[in-house]
């Protein structure tokens, strides 16, 4: 029986922050992360871009890829486990981030991530992203949006445009969208962030600084479905897309043609996009994604529209908060600093008789 | 004054009040005087769902009831010898069940005006002479106890509080219990607050001394501690059991504990219990739902855990799709359903043993699921062992039932010695790098030719990285397959390896002293008292009859078949509407006589013997 609990790995600095007690091992490349199974999504899917994203990143995390769990639901996007050469899960509809969350809270040498979709995490499991957001296990979200439902072939999605048409809705949907962004935020959690499919570079960054924060993360990643809703997120696909604001952090907010446009701060907490020659630098939002409280974050993700007039991408909040599973290990490293439990002693407790 | 003594060979006590008047606590402090003094003895707490009902009504009646005796007994009683109502509501609820003779202790005090209208009392029952056929006590408790305490510094409110521990008192004092480890209960209780620990000893010794000064009370019973295997006892319910139970299959196996759960009545005190014992390791996971408390155990399962997820009915429902998945993955997971009044909400205080279809079939597909039922509250602990010991020698998820009954209920438990306890660490064993064949891949689905358990290869493990998932597999590579052949073999498969678990349980034992008996009485999980008491009663009368009692549900015991067609008739009683009977007259094509009352409640002894008796009457 491989001991499980002695592999933890060298808590040196460098590591990764989701990855401390994670064993170290370098010199894996992309390759190490493919399986033999055949990629079977439809021609021209996004999930292709992130796959690939997906694994020409991991070996950057110098983590044995036996240490790699990857857990999905259902949907297009949770067929993924299959494609990577790790440990993998393709769970139930929705529980991804349960059964994560139960790997993740009792294997600390694990790097554990989750892929799941917009009707996966957000209609039949939002329960149980919210929760696992707000207790902030050490797990990392990959939700893929592509604000339809692929797999049961064409019904609107809980991102879905209010008055969509679709098969279930031919007269056009009633349902008021979510925002996955700022869903996540009101979930309390600790690291929210967005990427593009077609953006590998930005994608990988996002990828990283969720790997490098310790506690839960939740990527939203624009996902173009070619066959129910394609170009979905075209407007900001485009080279130099006018509305895509790239958030990084420490930097002055500026996007549009020649960075014409930029943030300021306007009434009750929210922004407002303003031609940035129109008011002084110094009125100007730099962003800040560590800000403990969570409003600015929120006020950036109100500025998404549908027609992508202005849509930032990257993260849109960091901010440390203990995680769920150093906190669980902690209890039981404090129970059992006097020793450990005794199990004649607990079946026998306090108050015993004997008979002759 | 010296008190007569009458020597008594059982007796049955019931206390009745209001939900906030701490009649579960006295009831667990007479029983733990009981057990100390070497009876044996069995419990029925009786509560109502709401955690305060409005004070003085009927619903809000709590009870608990305690037979004990100078012999072996295997039921809580069918009707109590002496009923201690502390408000009209409790008198009103609980009088039917006590025999006309019986003792009736009544709280005088709160037969006001007031209350009595609440229960639609036009008269006082005390005055009217409707309890002329009973021996009644009227005690004022609540001022004799405020009397007592009338010197102390606490207010009226926390003085009134203290009756329950006058009327401990007084019943202690009544039959002879000894008080030392009340007093220290109180002190660990109260310790903290040294004028209501003052407040309810004062209380309890008042209650004492009041009956062995009040000439109402001129006789003093006994009841000797009866003759009983010897060793080291301590009295257990099942909740405890089966957390401890749990607790002791981690240590056996050499594997982390890990617990998914919801709070859920009559479930949640085996969470409660766990989470205290975090010295041995134990993760306990209060999920935000059913549904994740089972998931999060599962992910737990495919890391290397003991995993378990307890619950009630209405969570099983919700935990359906993960017990799937844990058929279709093969791996590990414990799942323990306190069994309550249903459908949908139900009674959720009240016993029943009408999940059983369910747990074996309630499933979307043919998905296998071993089951177990508990007999009595302390087998709640040998039955978790063996529960975990099938899940992990086999690598499935398994159905432990109990009940409300057998949660909330204690017994007597013979504390076993550690060392007699299985070695499950014995029963599998991880896979590790050598499980990679040197020119292939890893076969996470090639199987043990003597189990048909799949390998448990654990993340972290090098060379055997693998994926699993809901999706159907190919036979022992485990990818995904939807070839027609494959499934059929895979359906086949898996029911096989359910099936043969038979192999390992012991066979079905039958109790026929006489070896005469034509009729057999066959039950499952917590009817094993009643049914017991029920035959005893029989065979008193002169008949042979013969009981045997199923552990496993499923497999069934490999004889199971031969000893139903040993007898002319089979009386299979239960608390639904005949669901083994379903399943025994199905599998088997034996025509068994069903049993059946739904209320609720355990059987009593006295019906189920009236119905034995019918059946021998026309065999």
């Amino acid at each position: 029986m491989p001991e499980i609990h002695n592999q933890l790995g060298s808590n040196g600095p460098g590591r990764l922050q989701s990855l401390t007690l994670v064993p170290h091992k370098g010199g894996l490349g992309t390759k190490d992360f493919k399986s033999d199974q055949e990629v079977r999504w439809c021609p021209g899917c996004g999930d292709y871009a992130i796959l690939a994203a997906f694994q020409a990143f991991l070996p950057e995390l110098e983590v044995p890829r036996e240490n790699v769990v990857v857990v999905s639901g259902i949907g297009c996007s949770s067929r993924l486990p299959y494609y990577v050469s790790s440990y993998g899960m393709h769970s139930i509809h929705g529980r991804a981030p349960a059964i994560a969350s139960g790997l993740a809270a009792s294997r600390q040498d694990l790097s554990v991530w989750v892929i799941t979709g917009d009707g996966d995490a957000l209609s039949i499991g939002g329960n149980h992203l919210i929760h696992a957001l707000r207790r902030n296990v050490n797990i990392k979200i990959l939700l893929f949006n592509n604000r339809i439902y692929g797999l049961t072939k064409g019904q609107y999605s809980p991102t879905s445009e209010q008055g969509k048409v679709t098969k279930s809705t031919p007269y056009g949907s009633l349902d008021y969208p979510f925002n996955p962004v700022s869903l996540a935020l009101g979930a309390e959690a600790s690291f929210v962030a967005r990427s593009v499919d077609s953006d590998r570079k930005h994608l990988q960054s996002v990828l990283r600084a969720a790997a490098d924060h310790r506690g839960s993360a939740l990527i939203e990643i624009f996902q173009n479905c070619p066959i129910f809703n394609d170009d979905a997120f075209a407007p900001i696909k485009e080279p130099n897309a006018p509305g895509l604001i790239r958030l990084e952090h420490g930097s002055p907010i500026r996007y549009g043609p020649d960075g014409s446009m930029g943030l300021t701060y306007g009434p009750y907490g929210t922004l407002t996009p303003v031609e940035a020659a129109s008011v002084p630098e110094s009125e100007l939002v730099v962003h800040d994604a560590t800000r403990t409280d969570p409003s600015y974050a929120f006020a950036l993700s109100r500025l998404d529209s549908f027609d992508f007039a202005h849509t930032p991408i990257g993260v849109f909040r960091s901010v440390e908060r203990p995680a769920y599973d150093d906190l669980m290990a902690a209890q039981l490293d404090q129970a059992r600093a006097t020793g450990a439990g005794d199990l004649a002693k607990l079946l026998s407790g306090n108050d015993t008789w004997e008979v002759d | 004054m010296t008190k007569q003594v009458q020597e008594l060979d059982h007796v049955i006590i019931r206390f009745a009040g209001d939900s906030g008047d701490g009649m579960q606590l006295t009831g667990d402090r007479f029983t733990q005087e009981t057990a100390v003094f070497g009876n044996d003895l069995s419990t029925l707490p009786n509560f109502p769902a709401e955690i305060r009902a409005p004070q003085g009504t009927l619903p809000g009646v709590s009870s608990f009831q305690l037979h004990f005796a100078d012999h072996d007994i295997l039921t809580p009683g069918d009707a109590p010898d002496v009923l201690v109502a502390m408000n009209p509501a409790a008198l009103k609820a609980n009088l039917k069940d006590l025999p006309l003779g019986g003792d009736l202790i009544v709280n005088t005090d709160e037969f006001t005006k007031r209350n009595l209208v609440k229960v639609d009392y036009a008269k006082n029952p005390l005055e009217d002479g409707s309890l002329d056929g009973y021996k009644l006590h009227p005690v004022p408790l609540t001022s004799l106890t405020v009397k007592s305490l009338e010197d102390q510094s606490i207010s009226r409110k926390d003085a009134e509080r203290a009756k329950n521990m006058f009327a401990l008192g007084l019943l202690s004092w009544l039959y002879g219990r000894p008080s030392e480890g009340t007093l220290s209960f109180l002190e660990a209780k109260f310790g903290k607050k040294p004028e209501i620990y003052k407040a309810n000893v004062t209380a309890f010794q008042a209650g004492w001394n009041y009956g062995e000064t009040t000439e109402d009370f001129s006789v003093r019973y006994e009841v000797k501690p009866a003759p009983i295997k010897p060793g080291k006892y301590r009295n257990i319910t099942g909740n405890t059991a089966l957390a401890y139970g749990l607790i002791a299959a981690g240590e056996l196996s050499k594997l982390p504990l890990f617990l998914g759960s919801y709070p859920i009545t009559p479930a949640s005190d085996i969470l409660h219990e766990l989470a205290k014992h975090k010295k041995f390791g134990i993760r306990t996971f209060q999920a935000e739902d059913e549904i994740s408390a089972a998931s999060s155990a599962l992910g737990a399962a495919f890391g290397g855990a003991l995993a378990v997820t307890t619950t009630s009915g209405p969570g099983m429902l919700l935990k359906a799709e993960t017990v799937g998945l844990a058929v279709s993955v093969e791996l590990p997971l414990l799942i323990v359903d306190v069994q309550r009044a249903g459908p949908s909400t139900g009674m959720p205080t009240k016993t029943e043993q009408a999940d059983l279809l369910m747990a074996l079939y309630g499933r979307n597909g043919e998905s296998p699921v071993p089951v177990i039922a508990a007999a009595t509250p302390s087998d709640c602990f040998f039955a978790a062992i063996e529960a975990a010991r099938i899940a992990i020698t086999y690598r499935t998820p398994v159905i432990l039932l109990s009940d409300g009954y057998l949660a909330n209920g204690s017994e007597p438990w013979r504390i076993p010695e550690v060392s007699s306890l299985p070695d499950l660490s014995a029963e599998f064993d991880f896979a590790g790098p050598a499980d990679k064949p040197a020119d292939g891949d890893f076969l996470p689905f090639k199987r043990d030719p003597r189990t048909l358990a799949r390998p448990w290869a654990i993340p972290g493990t090098p060379g055997l990285e693998h994926r699993v998932g809901g999706i159907e597999k190919a036979d022992g590579a485990g990818t995904i397959s939807y070839d027609p052949d494959n499934h059929d073999l895979m359906v086949r498969t898996r029911q096989a390896k359910i099936d043969g678990i038979a192999a390992s349980i012991p066979p079905l034992e039958v109790d026929d002293p006489s070896g005469q008996a034509k009729v057999l009485v066959l039950g499952w999980g917590s009817t094993y008292g009643s049914i017991g008491a029920a035959v005893r009663r029989t065979r008193r009368e002169g008949h042979a009859v013969a009981q045997a009692h199923l552990r496993h549900m499923n497999p069934f015991p490999a004889n199971l078949g031969d000893v139903l067609r040993r007898y002319d008739k089979v009386i299979v009683p239960e608390i639904n509407l005949g669901q083994l009977a379903l399943l025994l007259r199905g599998k088997f094509l034996v025509d068994v006589i069903s049993y059946n009352r739904v209320n609720g409640l355990p059987f009593r002894a006295a019906e189920l013997a009236e119905a034995i008796e019918e059946v021998l009457a026309h065999a």
